[in-house]
């Protein structure tokens, strides 16, 4: 005998009320990511030099800068859904788990707003 | 809270290579995420002007940290090839035991070789640029 309700089965959101947004959106960035890490390592690496005045001037090309941006908010939205995952199924004992997940959510999302922030100052 | 049983049970099972890849895909991915910390650092050092720039870019030339920033070149390679295997998976292509192990085969070489470029531009096709 199911207990879950006719309407709970056809919105199928499951006990978490997520449904399988969490599974998709982890698909979704992937796929995003294959292309925009490529690009990212091979036009870091293609540079003649790393240092200030080659960067800046890569990074003041706008195209750069845009995919620069994507590439830093796909991959912290990559991998805060998949960090919390690795901290759901290892971190045991309620409070330290809560206290994790939080520290890495406010992590990405702090990594994430540096980074675009950086991008823009030297590329605007 | 009594221990409940967890799953899975490790012990139980003959190792195979398939399985050492699979735990390397989590592995590799947090410590992809740990640069993550690192790729923000730089930028905000960019950010910040050419003084705390070069500050930063001589820090991340010493040894240690090109030996780290190699290992996370080789953790993006390997992310990046057994990602796009966990996606023909979920695509339900090669989902059959004999093609696991090939597509682990696959991955590796194709980690291998992706390294290997990266490595080969940053280290050696550009002259006295640190990576």
């Amino acid at each position: 005998v199911s207990l879950r309700s006719p309407l709970g089965r056809v919105l199928g959101r499951g006990a978490a009320g997520e449904g399988v947004s969490h599974w998709w959106w982890q698909r979704v960035s992937a796929v995003a990511l294959v292309p925009l890490a490529l690009w990212l390592m091979v036009s870091l690496l293609l540079l003649p030099s790393l240092h200030y005045a080659h960067v800046v001037a890569w990074l003041q090309q706008p195209w750069n800068a845009v995919l620069l941006t994507l590439f830093i908010v796909v991959t912290t939205y990559h991998s805060a859904l998949g960090v919390q995952v690795v901290i759901e199924d290892y971190v045991h004992g309620k409070p330290i788990k809560i206290f994790s997940l939080l520290a890495s959510t406010f992590l990405h999302v702090i990594v994430a707003v540096a980074g675009v922030f950086a991008v823009l100052k030297v590329a605007v | 809270m009594r221990s409940r049983p967890l799953s899975p049970h490790l012990g139980v099972y003959k190792f195979m290579y398939t399985m050492a890849l699979s735990i390397l895909h989590r592995i590799t991915g947090v410590a992809l995420s740990a640069g993550l910390l690192l790729l923000a650092v730089w930028l905000m050092a960019l950010a910040a002007g050419e003084a705390s720039y070069e500050r930063t870019y001589d820090f991340l030339s010493h040894g240690l940290a090109q030996v780290v920033i190699a290992g996370w070149l080789l953790a993006f390679a390997y992310h990046l090839c057994n990602g796009v295997r966990h996606l023909t998976w979920d695509a339900g292509i090669g989902l059959e035991k004999h093609e696991a192990r090939r597509s682990a085969a696959v991955t590796v070489v194709a980690t291998v070789l992706i390294f290997a470029a990266l490595i080969y531009i940053a280290f050696y096709l550009r002259a006295g640029g640190a990576a």
